[in-house]
């Protein structure tokens, strides 16, 4: 009879863990921002058909970067979820919190209790109505949930580029300035990334009832395009949101991006 | 509420019924013990035009001999190129639509492209079916589906009956109590080719001689201000005709009428009782 090797609990979790992280940090990038409309969210991804964003519910979208398989279960999951309560119920009481700790229930028991845990990182984005703010819920693979309402970074490179958004972040940019701005943080100083590489949706209030809008690839040329037409423009508004936005980090921010913004206004200035 | 989850050979796909019923949540109307006294509604109308379809329906429905409610809606949209409208009993009829309204959005979501016109109306015929027990008690529910067919560029209009039978008509088609004449003035004026104001007036021409002669349908009321539903779906989608531009074109309609009766005008108010 053979007895199976002793490993502790502590080398378990951390071992699931990585293998998870690994699994997470092979997919690329994803940012979600609250702009002036709602919440927009950019993908790094090179598929037309294979979504890492969607539509859930009229004012809740997801999003997933890690195993397609894994995190496609999710999203019909939730789609089932929010169709079957608002049919049971009413439209109004579909909402992104319930479902985002049915998320994080399922991650966390995934993760304690299976060979395997989910190699995915999951966002789910709810427009706010009635006075309530736009939420961002940012679910990891172990099941930690946490709630954003300015911005929140998944995936590979995730702590990098969420300094590079923290860094000129503006919650009253129109839908072209936000798109723009998060592929500038996407793509990083080094590399730049086209229509083709990207997917882009919003939840708008300008949206009507189901608020959940793709960006298409012809209009995302264009708000793409609109940012190298115009070089001094653009260079003239990142220099006055880095100036605004430091005065705002002076005023109460945290000290770590105060010191960013400096920095980065260096160069221009 | 727990994350719907489902082993791969249970899973009901992109079926939200399967779904509802994998999860416990809608229990399917009972037949048998039904109270006597049903809600019914009572005349919708659908007509091609050069753009899409015109879709309208009054607003009353009956309780026995009884009005049970004056604004009660029968037109509603199904998704955003095409639109449900119901005759019968009017509990199962809206709630039927509530499902095919979900269903449809359901569909779209999970699969990430919309089901093709005719596979709305073909979705929408298996929920007709399923009411038919209930049918046979006298409790039908017909409803009239129309849209845009983003496919063929043109308006398409099916109707059904109660055993799920479901048509395509070339041109128009009316249904409920009031549906035969409705579809008699319809038949009288409709062309090929037909622009949007003419399409909406003949609609409206329509339910105001269904109302005329059916005790079931409700005319425009005046008094309270509640004129019948009219929307309209082409490329652009869904869309109610507004309020206003129905409660003129009715007012128009009847003073029209009573010029026609009386052309001297001798008679205050037509000689017709208000």
């Amino acid at each position: 009879m053979t007895m199976p090797f002793y490993v502790a609990p502590e080398q378990v979790m951390k071992d699931r863990a990585e293998y998870a992280q690994k699994g997470i940090a092979r997919g690329r990038t994803l940012i979600a921002t609250i702009f002036a409309e709602g919440v927009l969210i950019v993908a790094e991804n090179p598929s037309r058909s294979l979504h890492k964003i969607s539509e859930i519910y009229d004012r809740i979208a997801f999003a997933g970067v890690g195993k397609y398989n894994e995190y496609d279960q999710l999203r019909v999951a939730g789609v089932r979820h929010a169709d079957t309560k608002g049919f049971a119920f009413s439209r109004e009481d579909v909402d992104a919190r319930s479902l985002a700790n049915l998320y994080a229930q399922y991650l966390g028991n995934v993760f304690t209790h299976e060979m395997k845990p989910l190699e995915v990182e999951i966002l789910v984005a709810e427009l706010g109505t009635n006075g309530k703010p736009d939420q961002l819920y940012h679910i990891a693979y172990e099941g930690t949930i946490t709630d954003e309402d300015r911005y929140a970074v998944l995936g590979g490179d995730a702590e990098t580029i969420s300094e590079r958004v923290g860094a000129d972040w503006r919650g009253d940019r129109d839908r072209a300035e936000a798109v723009r701005a998060a592929v500038r943080a996407l793509a990083g100083p080094e590399r730049t990334l086209g229509p083709g590489d990207l997917e882009v949706a919003v939840l708008s209030r300008a949206n009507g009832r189901r608020t959940f809008r793709r960006v298409t690839d012809g209009e995302l040329t264009e708000i793409l395009s609109g940012s190298s037409a115009a070089p001094a423009d653009a260079s003239q508004t990142s220099r006055a949101t880095r100036s605004g936005r430091t005065t705002r980090s002076a005023g109460g921010g945290t000290g770590g991006d105060a010191a960013h913004d400096r920095d980065a206004a260096q160069p221009p200035g | 509420m727990a994350l719907p989850l489902f082993p791969p050979t249970e899973d009901p796909g992109p079926d939200f019924s399967r779904l509802l019923r994998g999860s416990g949540v809608s229990a399917p109307p009972q037949a048998g013990d039904l109270a006597l006294s049903v809600r019914h509604a009572t005349t919708v109308v659908a007509l091609r035009f050069a753009n899409g379809i015109v879709m309208a329906g009054d607003r009353r429905a009956t309780e026995g001999h009884a009005i049970a409610h004056r604004a009660m809606e029968k037109v509603f949209p199904a998704d955003r190129f095409s639109a449900v409208a119901i005759a019968g009993a009017a509990g199962f009829a809206v709630e039927m639509v509530r499902l095919f309204q979900t269903q449809l959005e359901h569909y779209e979501k999970v699969e990430g492209v919309t089901l093709s016109l005719e596979g709305k109306a073909n979705q929408l015929a298996q929920m007709v079916r399923q009411q038919l027990p209930l049918a046979m008690q006298g409790l039908a529910v017909v409803p009239l589906f129309a849209g845009y067919d983003t496919g063929r560029g043109a308006g398409r209009i099916f109707s059904y009956d109660v055993t799920g039978g479901h048509y395509e008509e070339a041109d128009y088609q009316a249904t409920g109590s009031g549906g035969r004449d409705a579809r008699t003035t319809v038949k009288l004026g409709f062309r090929e080719g037909l622009s949007r104001a003419e399409a909406v007036e003949l609609a409206i021409q329509a339910l105001y001689e269904a109302a005329d002669e059916d005790s079931g349908t409700g005319g425009p009321d005046v008094v309270r201000g509640i004129y019948p539903t009219v929307a309209v779906v082409t490329a652009e989608g869904y869309k109610e005709v507004p309020e206003e531009e129905v409660a003129d074109r009715f007012r128009a309609l009847i003073d029209r009428k009573r010029i026609e009766r009386d052309p001297a005008g001798s008679v205050p108010g037509g000689g017709e009782p208000a």
